[in-house]
């Protein structure tokens, strides 16, 4: 396992603001889709641009959003979306050290603690790089997102149907891109994934919508406890880190 | 207040708590193999289980729409390309779109 401990995406020399803000810039645009999908699953504008303004991690979002167009089931929609947010605490942990932040400027400094902006921290040789770092890169993709999803949801009605551009694959797609790098990480990791699309799919006929996605983190269990299994086996200790 | 209203700031109460606790708890929690494990894997399952669901699933039904998963291939082939995320994104899109304009779906 020790070989899988690749650094982080976007990793550069000490160049954290500039890293930050190409990194914000780009992931920041794909606030367009997500307004557009929010507003065609059958939100207003002004969720959409709530959920952006104050949830602020696309895949939770996604996730609200998806089970708003299957039509209801907003009880397990919410669980799966809060469920999904739950690697940010894990984020939030590999953070605390190196952002020594508290009161007020700690409660700014959480709304940021997600996927891009802990890749872009993580990826620095110090400390005062990997601040730097964190805050460009929420700074920039606070912005975008925010922007662009208003932009998104604004446009999605005048655009034509959301069917006919696609807008219905944006939501997979993305979370598909989101584990990517995971997937490649390690075979684990391409297990569990395996194991909680068929659990969610296999439940899909018998639970109310959303309900299937939450069943699937037992595939993560599976997954750790697969892992201790063999760690015990060859007696090797859990390499350390490995976050994001 | 609508239901969906609700469930919208239910959301983000819910994730900026979560972002919260990450800085705010002590740092031992992480400190279990099993528990940092289980933590590091969920984002795979669900993240998975929902492009699944939202791929073969209609409400209870499972069905594939041929032009959705003309799209997942695009998304799997520009990921297999190392192509950025926003191009994913737009190869999925327009592939979908294009199916349905040749009258696939």
């Amino acid at each position: 396992m020790a070989d899988q401990a690749a650094p982080p995406a976007a990793a550069g020399p000490a160049r954290p603001v500039r890293d930050g803000i190409a990194l914000g810039l780009a992931v920041g645009t794909s606030g367009l889709a997500f307004g557009a999908a929010a507003v065609s699953s059958g939100l207003t504008v002004a969720q959409a641009c709530a959920l952006s303004l104050l949830t602020f991690t696309g895949a939770s979002q996604f996730a609200l959003a998806g089970a708003v167009a299957a039509g209801g089931g907003l009880v397990a929609g919410t669980a799966s979306a809060i469920l999904l947010g739950s690697r940010n605490a894990l984020y939030g942990l590999r953070l605390a050290g190196l952002l020594q932040v508290r009161g007020l400027r700690r409660a700014a400094a959480a709304q940021g603690v997600i996927d891009e902006c802990t890749a872009v921290a993580l990826a620095q040789p110090d400390d005062a790089s990997a601040r730097a770092g964190f805050r460009a890169t929420f700074a920039t993709l606070y912005l975008t997102w925010n922007l662009c999803t208003a932009v998104g949801a604004l446009g999605a009605g005048r655009l034509g149907s959301p069917q006919s551009l696609g807008l219905d694959v944006v939501g997979p797609a993305a979370f598909l891109a989101l584990i990517w790098p995971r997937l490649r990480a390690g075979r684990t990791e391409r297990g569990v994934g395996l194991l909680g699309a068929a659990i969610a799919l296999a439940a899909t006929p018998f639970c109310p919508p959303g309900v299937p996605v939450i069943l699937a983190a037992s595939a993560a269990l599976a997954g750790a406890l697969a892992d201790r299994a063999a760690g015990r086996a060859a007696g090797a200790a859990a390499p350390d880190g490995g976050l994001p | 207040m609508t239901a969906t209203w609700i469930a919208v700031l239910a959301t983000a109460a819910g994730c900026y708590a979560l972002k919260l606790d990450g800085l705010t708890v002590p740092q031992s929690l992480l400190n279990h193999p099993l528990a940092r494990r289980f933590a590091e894997l969920v984002p795979v399952a669900l993240l998975a289980a929902l492009a699944a669901v939202q791929t073969f699933a209609s409400g209870q039904s499972l069905h594939a729409d041929p032009a959705q998963l003309a799209g997942m291939g695009a998304a799997v082939a520009a990921l297999l390309a190392r192509a950025p995320f926003l191009a994913v994104i737009v190869a999925a899109a327009g592939t979908a779109a294009a199916a349905r304009a040749l009258g696939l779906g």
